[in-house]
């Protein structure tokens, strides 16, 4: 990654065009053509710096609900109960984390009582009881973009 | 609440723009608009929070952000605001939510922290602490990382699991 390639994916990551052909715009600024700066995009998103590039929606603004959940799971059945709790489609991040409460997961669903019957359904299937909701209460940051080091 | 042009619209941009020179005329055709429509909804989302941003994600690991924790921290109920929005400020933490405490849990307050290093980590929870006053908190690092994904709205029935993995 070269000086110019950090300024683009910089510029991009909060300030994406919204034109027919916003590769030409971003070139323009860049002093590039466009098909270099698509080139030089594709390198990024090839080596895996550039997982996607899209809107995040605001899950609530669209109806939906989403919920922390931290898990008590026996440490010698992680890796299977993660699994099993990854495989719903509802389950966005599933993370293992160094403490007593050792899964912790975020749940987006349509709708309060959808994601209460999507609980009940993950506590079955994986036989873990001691699940608890982290509702956010107030929310003081969500951050999405991040200045390069 | 959304239409059904609304939702195609959604349907057709979550899971990101194709690479090429005129990446919107695919979604627009995906969802049946005109591409002018689609920018201008994108637009309108944008402008209204719908969309929080339009643009590149990146993966953190590859990025330089090679640790990561989450913290948590046991503040006095009346100190929550000024603690939250003192921790807001500070850019490597990314995300700041208060939560309610549980059994055995004395922690209402969770801050996202990104840095190159656990040692680096540790040194931004430290300043939070310095600038708090807020002394009772613990750094829970991700020891591995089972899922990551954006969600998918408006699933078809019987639709495939297509969430971007990464």
């Amino acid at each position: 990654m070269d000086e110019i390639d950090k300024n683009l994916l910089n510029a991009i990551q909060c300030d994406f065009p919204i034109v027919h052909r916003p590769y030409a715009v971003l070139g323009e600024r860049f002093g590039l053509t466009e098909e270099e700066t698509l080139t030089r995009v594709r390198g990024l998103v090839e080596s895996g710096v550039i997982r996607r590039i899209g809107p995040s929606f605001d899950s609530r603004k669209l109806g939906y609900v989403s919920m922390l959940v931290a898990a008590k799971v026996p440490p010698d059945q992680l890796e299977d109960v993660a699994r099993i709790v990854s495989s719903y489609p509802q389950v966005t991040h599933n993370y293992s984390r160094d403490h007593e409460y050792n899964l912790w997961f975020t749940l987006v669903c349509e709708g309060t009582d959808k994601l209460n019957r999507l609980l009940e359904e993950i506590k079955r299937s994986t036989g873990v009881r001691d699940m608890v909701c982290l509702p956010a209460k107030r929310v003081f940051k969500i951050k999405v973009d991040f200045e390069l080091l | 609440m959304m239409t059904d042009k609304q939702v195609a619209i959604v349907r057709a941009l979550q899971h990101g723009l194709p690479l090429c020179e005129e990446p919107f005329s695919e979604p627009a055709q995906i969802a049946g608009v005109d591409v002018d429509e689609l920018l201008r909804q994108i637009e309108l989302w944008k402008q209204d929070g719908t969309i929080r941003r339009f643009g590149a994600f990146l993966n953190h690991h590859r990025a330089g952000f090679k640790a990561n924790a989450m913290g948590v921290w046991n503040v006095a109920d009346d100190m929550v605001e000024l603690f939250g929005r003192t921790a807001a400020q500070i850019s490597a933490v990314s995300h700041c939510y208060e939560r309610p405490r549980f059994e055995g849990f004395p922690y209402n307050v969770y801050t996202m922290i990104h840095g190159a290093s656990r040692s680096e980590c540790e040194l931004v929870a430290k300043r939070i602490s310095e600038a708090t006053g807020v002394t009772d908190y613990k750094l829970l690092y991700t020891t591995t990382e089972f899922k990551k994904s954006s969600p998918t709205y408006f699933r078809e029935e019987n639709s495939p699991n297509l969430g971007d993995e990464s």
